[in-house]
């Protein structure tokens, strides 16, 4: 209990800036009903490319259209998570410009940790809604025999893809430090990282399979949990068993973040004035 | 440019992937695209896209409106939106040096593209590329000019953003969509945007039928000029700018 009670008082800033943003966010209902809108909106087209070239051919990269759903929804749903808890660090390069980042040193509490909470944008629920969505369908369509490990598996990708994503958004916000102006650069593995995983893997060639499946390994977010679930063999190089080294891969995007973070962090000079 | 230019690079290699498993799928020919013409299509869409701009800055003439510095815009001797559009058909020139041809060109080295041999599809590519990246203008200007009735135009921009990348052809080509799905795209001005000028420079449309889409992009110019010319007179007599 007292451990409870101590989490409870810990956390009770995070809560109350967490409340006085979701009261911000609704106390513009309109504004507010368009941004969800906008959310589901992108989430909806995302489905539809997806969907159009399952329009056009039954089989891509050995998945079916089901199978698909369910890739599409994992990755999804990791990615929208991240996006909701940490996805406003890329706001960084402008406090960098403007020279405002200085006031996050004066604090006594971690940069990063500052950051991270300034913000929760309720719109990206709506993301999450869509995915989901396909992920629920993904589960009922496709024949999956349910047990304990099945179970494990879903929980393994969903959080342990949910933290892969945020680790990546670090490293994004951590060479902002370095390339002032780099948001072009970073999204290749951000948002381009999302757009590989929710695609089956077996279609890439070989240097985007290694991209993707062991430098920024975004594959163990849905496309390996997918294989196992369905008991498909992978391809080359990457085997469904993999699937169960999620927790590896996320482990090493925090720490490849960590210490890109820290260098980030401690090479900052100040905007002066 | 350099980052930009990497980014356009890495998702390039991804929709090309995807497409031609698509298209190894298929059998080898996929709503009429071949694995070159495909790539013809991927690439020459990622070397466009900076030009042609499918997203909506939120500094560009919405900023000006709610600071209210459109005021000095409308007190020059020139008219407002073509100001604008000069000023986007020059970026537009500056980011296919640094940024469209090198997409191009690394698609072309890596995967191959099977692009026309005679020089009319390039005369009347230009002209195609031009003209999409005058309807991505007044598409964008339109928008923006909402910014005289609307406080926060980000729920609109989302709106226009999401729209205009699906229905462009950007991750999609809009030959591979579902018939119902392909009359309301054409029945957009955005398949004149990107899907057009790649249709024209990749030879997929060639003679008359070439000709034919050069004009509905004309006709779309023409039609997304006046909704942006009728809105600005609009929004310039409901403007009240306070201070002096």
């Amino acid at each position: 209990m007292a451990d409870l009670a101590r989490v409870a008082d810990w956390s009770a800033p995070y809560r109350a800036v967490i409340a006085s943003r979701i009261r911000a966010q609704r106390s513009y209902p309109v504004s507010f009903g368009l941004d969800l809108f906008g959310s589901l909106l992108v989430g909806v087209t995302e489905f539809a490319e997806v969907w159009v070239i399952f329009h056009n051919v039954s089989v891509l990269g050995g998945l079916t259209f089901h199978a698909v759903l369910l890739v599409f929804g994992l990755s999804n749903l990791a990615f929208s998570a991240a996006d909701l808890v940490v996805g406003h660090i890329d706001t960084l390069p402008t406090y960098i410009r403007l020279g405002t980042i200085d006031a996050f040193y004066l604090r006594p509490q971690p940069v990063l940790a500052q950051l991270m909470t300034s913000e929760l944008s309720l719109r990206r629920l709506a993301r999450i809604a869509v995915a989901v969505a396909a992920l629920v369908a993904g589960l009922v369509t496709n024949d999956i025999e349910w047990s304990a490990a099945v179970v494990a598996m879903l929980l393994i990708a969903f959080v342990g893809g949910a933290v892969i994503f945020a680790g990546l958004f670090v490293c994004a916000a951590a060479l902002q430090f370095f390339l002032i102006n780099g948001a072009e650069l970073t999204n290749s593995f951000t948002y381009g990282g999302s757009y590989a995983s929710s695609q089956p893997a077996s279609v890439f060639p070989s240097p985007l399979k290694a991209l993707f499946g062991y430098l920024v390994p975004v594959v163990f977010t849905a496309y390996l949990p997918t294989l196992w679930l369905l008991h498909l063999p992978g391809p080359a190089g990457l085997p469904a068993w993999l699937a169960w080294f999620t927790p590896v891969a996320a482990a090493w995007v925090c720490l490849a973040a960590a210490q890109l973070w820290r260098w980030g962090s401690h090479h900052y000079q100040g905007g002066g004035g | 440019m350099l980052a930009g230019l990497c980014t356009n690079v890495v998702f390039g290699f991804i929709r090309a992937a995807i497409l031609f498993a698509a298209i190894a799928s298929a059998g080898g020919h996929l709503a009429g695209y071949s694995r070159g013409s495909m790539s013809a299509y991927v690439w020459l869409s990622q070397g466009l896209l900076g030009a042609v701009e499918l997203s909506i800055q939120p500094t560009d003439v919405a900023e000006r409106i709610r600071t209210g510095d459109i005021a000095v815009d409308f007190t020059r001797p020139v008219d407002v939106q073509g100001s604008y559009l000069a000023a986007d058909l020059g970026r537009a020139a500056y980011t296919l040096i640094p940024r469209g041809l090198p997409s191009v060109a690394v698609g072309a080295l890596t995967v191959g593209l099977v692009m026309p041999s005679s020089v009319l599809p390039y005369v009347l590519g230009l002209v195609s590329v031009v003209l999409g990246v005058s309807v991505s203008f007044f598409c964008r200007y339109a928008v923006n000019i909402l910014g005289f009735w609307l406080v926060e135009t980000r729920g609109v921009r989302t709106f226009y953003i999401v729209c205009a990348t699906f229905f462009a052809g950007l991750f999609v080509p809009v030959h591979m969509f579902p018939a119902w799905l392909r009359v309301i795209a054409d029945a957009t001005p955005f398949p004149s945007i990107l899907q057009s000028p790649i249709d024209v420079l990749s030879g997929r449309v060639i003679g008359d039928d070439a000709v034919r889409v050069v004009v509905i992009q004309a006709g779309w110019v023409v039609a997304t000029c006046l909704v942006g010319r009728v809105l600005t007179a609009a929004g310039r007599r409901k403007l009240e700018v306070q201070g002096g």
